[in-house]
């Protein structure tokens, strides 16, 4: 019996292996592309969701409410989307509640925790950023729903880049306490975002049919305009060292494994729930 | 067989879930109306703001209409392009946001002014006094913001151009 499941294992790993080595269709590539922009925007909805009730005031935590709220709508279209292409009777549900930590592919600096308001907003404006350039960049891919749904989130995110990029500056050129604080947080995070400009077969097969972005032309408006912000805000810029890797093959923070629990308990418990 | 003027007047009936003084209609969200024949239709619709939770209930709200009306397959497909905005509600149904106490938009999205940090005045929709000052960005729905009047005092919602 134990002899069996040994072979059977060792053909299932041999043939992994010769999966791996045959190229990824198009079709596999593209629900691999939407899967990682869903994921990302879903997990870092999941996160700032936490502050809603306990935002520093009222109308700051109504303003992130908002655009967590935002995000998950784009996570939605995203997943949807996806669970389309994919077209295994998967929902996007299912992949947003019935998927381990290993299988998501959301960039890592959205699953670390929100720490203090300044690591927050300071998070939200680099994505907010991030997000400006490349739904700007997406709204032309030749796949007519990821245009789509980048022609939509654009209006949003542009709201949402105005408001945190507000808060930067004065958490910059604030008090020294609110300034120590979005420096420190500057300074931690930047080794996560070199991730978001990494770029694999996915991309490469992608960008040659005209669906993916090439990344490297957001990275360098990207830097361009947070270094901008910098500076506006009195904060310091870090020098590109190490960055930190692995979100595009599945690898992630201990952090992620946490949000999951949380965010997949109702639908694991009971998996008939309907709402 | 329905003619599409028909289906539009009867989804006209629908208000708009959080501002019930509006219709789905008039709001801009229903984008092309195919009658299929007596019994089959098919409708696109396009959401106001990605994760607007109203568009759920307006979904629920037109597939009830429909059946009410002897309709037995009706598909909605969710489309985003061209993406919705504040320009297709009509200036009729602005007149309708202001006497319900919400600051219609005030400026086309064509405008850009609003981006490089002009902000276009917005008038209190209770004294119409243009002395008014933003408190939030973001308002108690994701369509729209929060001002206050500064002669009347009356804190209102305006409804965000995009």
């Amino acid at each position: 019996m134990l002899k069996q499941v040994q072979h059977d294992n060792i053909k299932s790993v041999k043939s992994a292996i010769s999966a791996g080595h045959k190229k990824m269709t198009i079709q596999e590539a593209l629900f691999q592309y939407t899967l990682r922009l869903g994921d990302t925007n879903l997990i870092l909805s999941q996160r700032i969701s936490e502050w809603t009730g306990h935002g520093p005031f009222l109308e700051e935590d109504l303003a992130l409410t908002n655009i967590a709220l935002d995000i998950t709508g784009a996570a939605k279209s995203f997943l949807e989307y996806a669970a389309g292409i994919e077209n295994k009777g998967r929902s996007a549900d299912d992949l947003a509640y019935f998927r381990n930590d290993r299988q998501f592919y959301n960039a890592q600096i959205t699953e670390l925790p929100n720490g203090d308001y300044a690591r927050t907003i300071v998070r939200q404006a680099m994505i907010d950023c991030f997000d400006f350039y490349f739904y700007t960049e997406l709204a032309k891919s030749k796949d007519e729903t990821l245009a789509g749904i980048a022609q939509k989130s654009i209006k949003e995110v542009t709201y949402h880049l105005r408001h945190t990029s507000s808060w930067v500056e004065r958490f910059g050129d604030g008090t020294e306490e609110s300034h120590n604080k979005a420096q420190t947080a500057v300074n931690e995070l930047w080794q996560y975002t070199g991730e978001l400009f990494e770029m694999n077969e996915v991309d490469e097969i992608l960008i040659k049919e005209g669906i993916a972005i090439d990344l490297n032309g957001v990275k360098t408006k990207w830097g361009n305009h947070m270094a901008g912000l910098l500076e506006k805000s009195t904060l310091i810029k870090p020098e590109n060292g190490y960055m930190q890797t692995g979100s595009r093959k599945a690898i992630h923070t201990e952090h992620l494994a946490f949000i999951l629990a949380e965010m997949q308990a109702l639908p694991r418990m009971y998996p008939d729930a309907k709402w | 067989m329905k003619t599409k003027e028909h289906i539009l007047s009867l989804l006209s009936e629908i208000p708009d879930p959080e501002i019930p003084v509006i219709s789905i209609i008039e709001l801009g969200v229903i984008r092309e109306i195919d009658i299929i024949d007596d019994k089959s239709i098919a409708l696109k619709i396009t959401p106001t703001y990605s994760g607007c939770p109203a568009m759920k209930q307006i979904e629920d709200d037109v597939k009830k209409k429909l059946s009410e009306n002897g309709f037995t397959s009706i598909t909605l497909n969710t489309i985003f392009s061209p993406p919705w905005t504040t320009d297709w509600i009509t200036e009729e149904a602005k007149e309708k946001l202001r006497k319900y106490g919400i600051a219609p938009p005030e400026h086309s999205t064509e405008d850009k002014n609003w981006l490089t940090g002009k902000h276009s005045v917005v008038k209190c929709p209770r004294c119409k006094s243009e002395n008014t000052k933003l408190i939030s960005q973001f308002g108690s729905t994701a369509c729209k913001a929060l001002y206050q009047c500064q002669e009347c005092l009356e804190p209102f919602d305006y409804f965000k151009c995009i």
